[in-house]
């Protein structure tokens, strides 16, 4: 049980394991506390508390400007790449806090891969090149193993392999929107993260592209914890196993994606998720 | 058609559509045919020259007023080589600070380095000849050529008397005149590659310099290129500053310690002397030879970025 700054008491975890989709609800792989972020003065999120749990897909939904894009941009630490971001709380991953001062962000990102709303592949590379640049960031070059298999095994695994064996030299750019995103999510597996942020992944595709990220979420949770934003409900209820659910900077309700949906317990969560408003 | 649309506003209004269109029209028109005007005269006026001494008024190393033989080939060469060692000083430090102040500088900075920058390109080019020579050519000659003649002598480059004026000086005035140009044009195409790509970048753990050398730089490379053919192309045309500086030698002398002439240069300092229409045909063949080297690195330039463009595709 966690206190979340609302007064409000909320479980972070899954009492019932029907609940979730995953045995493996035991284990966080972040644990956020206290978080707050700004914008120069404007302090778009409030005191965020939560658990992320390991090997499952978080939903995070919530009306726009709500700061869930905020939220889980801190969680790799690219708010702070933003004019004016900055940050106060902590985010432990493994026991460590990645706001502690002695920890290098870059690490952090290479730990914690991110894909963005827009497709954003690098015009000027192969697909080859767009998998490969995260691995052949220099000083990576100790670990790099074949760059071929990693290229070919990210593939696979973004479901993107069959459509482009046969022109990885092609620009990436020469794809189609949905392709280029699974590309994104190609070259974020490609550095063997732990955990994937997608800031709404599926936002600038059509249904079908959609779907086929929806797959290839479902398949991603077996290796890696995945945390989504999105504006879409039935999307969070399609694929998630905990949705949370976040207005003006704050998380008003967190729990099992079924209970948010069926039996919200916040009254706001409710005309959310009823369409009443956003 | 509604009976609203033929009311005799919007009938003005179309014969105003077609007037602005006519004028808009002419005017292109205007300085597409004063381009072709000027070429033709030039070549008319050019023409005795041209049909004296051929193919060989670019080959040939004379120029001879007295017995009227006239040749090219110093010019071209000291017009290439002096811009060639412009764009090798300039070009590293114009894209240098164009990085710091797009990506690096604190934010107090930004601003007033920038305008700095740019109002290099406003000082009018005599007065920075003016500067070039009384200031910068004594120091040029001595340390400078002095100490690369003494140390790095046994290279042609560096061979022969130190005189201050010369290619080195002349490639060395070009640099700065063609740096505030090659900066600017960098800077704002480095500011305008979208967020999204340094983001992406950044995420996959990239250090801040990963980020500008591989998302930022290859993005925004054909801008970059433009700005060194800008940059170029001010350098091979540039003529006041220039001339106060190259020492108006006519020779094609490996070192860079020795005075030449540029095209722009032997044009400038020699149309008030000329006399007779073979001279002064020579002079005006010397500037079409210009107006063709500045073309032909316009078209090389328009093909490399368009090159660039088509190899990026339909990505953002």
């Amino acid at each position: 049980m966690i206190n979340n700054m609302l007064g409000q008491t909320v479980r972070i975890e899954a009492a019932d394991p029907k609940h979730d989709g995953d045995k493996t609800t035991s284990k966080y792989a972040l644990t956020v506390e206290d978080l707050n972020a700004w914008y120069g003065n404007l302090m778009v999120i409030q005191n965020i508390s939560m658990g992320i749990g390991a090997q499952r897909i978080t939903a995070l939904i919530g009306p726009s400007g709500c700061g869930k894009s905020t939220f889980i941009r801190c969680l790799n630490r690219m708010h702070e790449v933003s004019e004016g971001g900055r940050v106060t709380g902590r985010v432990f991953m493994d026991g460590q806090d990645i706001y502690a001062p002695q920890v290098d962000p870059v690490s952090i990102r290479r730990r914690i891969g991110m894909v963005f709303q827009r497709a954003s592949v690098f015009p000027t590379m192969s697909i080859f090149g767009n998998v490969a640049s995260g691995i052949s960031l220099a000083r990576f070059w100790s670990r790099r193993r074949d760059l071929k298999d990693v290229v070919e095994r990210s593939l696979r695994k973004a479901a993107l392999w069959e459509e482009v064996k046969d022109k990885l030299d092609q620009p990436g750019a020469s794809l189609s929107g949905g392709q280029q995103q699974r590309l994104c999510i190609a070259r974020a597996i490609a550095i063997e993260p732990e955990i994937i942020l997608m800031d709404e992944p599926c936002s600038a595709l059509d249904p079908i592209s959609t779907l086929r990220i929806e797959e290839l979420m479902l398949e991603l949770k077996k290796d890696y914890t995945v945390v989504i934003v999105t504006h879409n409900m039935q999307q969070a209820a399609r694929v998630s196993a905990w949705t949370g659910f976040m207005l003006l900077g704050q998380l008003i309700e967190y729990a099992p994606t079924k209970e948010v949906f069926t039996v919200p317990k916040d009254k706001r969560t409710e005309d959310y998720i009823t369409g009443r408003f956003g | 058609m509604t009976v609203k649309s033929n009311t005799a506003s919007t009938v003005w209004a179309r014969v105003g559509d077609k007037i602005f269109s006519r004028l808009t029209l002419f005017f292109s028109v205007l300085m597409a045919a004063i381009l072709i005007a000027l070429l033709i005269a030039l070549g008319i006026d050019a023409w005795p020259a041209i049909q004296k001494f051929g193919l060989s008024f670019i080959t040939s190393i004379e120029w001879d007023p007295v017995n009227e033989v006239f040749g090219a080939l110093p010019a071209i060469y000291g017009t290439l080589l002096s811009s060639l060692i412009g764009l090798i000083i300039a070009v590293p430090i114009s894209l240098g600070s164009a990085i710091f102040l797009s990506e690096l500088a604190p934010d107090w900075m930004r601003r007033p380095c920038s305008f700095l920058i740019e109002m290099l390109a406003a000082i009018p080019s005599v007065i920075i000849g003016l500067w070039g020579l009384y200031v910068m050519v004594p120091f040029i000659r001595n340390p400078i050529e002095i100490w690369l003649g003494s140390n790095l002598g046994f290279l042609p480059l560096f061979s022969g008397p130190p005189f201050g004026v010369g290619f080195l000086s002349a490639g060395i005035i070009l640099a700065i005149m063609v740096i505030p140009i090659i900066t600017a044009i960098s800077r704002e195409a480095i500011v305008a590659v979208p967020v999204t790509q340094r983001e992406a970048m950044l995420a996959l753990g990239a250090t801040r310099w990963e980020m500008i050398t591989r998302a930022v730089l290859p993005y925004c490379r054909s801008g970059l290129m433009g700005g060194v053919i800008l940059g170029l192309g001010r350098a091979l045309g540039e003529t006041m500053a220039v001339t106060m500086v190259i020492g108006n030698g006519y020779v094609l002398s490996p070192s860079l310690f020795s005075p030449g002439a540029t095209i722009a240069s032997k044009v400038a300092s020699e149309f008030n002397e000329a006399s007779g229409d073979l001279y002064i045909g020579s002079l005006i063949e010397l500037a079409l030879v210009l107006f063709a080297i500045t073309l032909l690195v316009n078209i090389i330039a328009r093909l490399l970025v368009w090159r660039t463009v088509s190899v990026r595709g339909t990505g953002e």
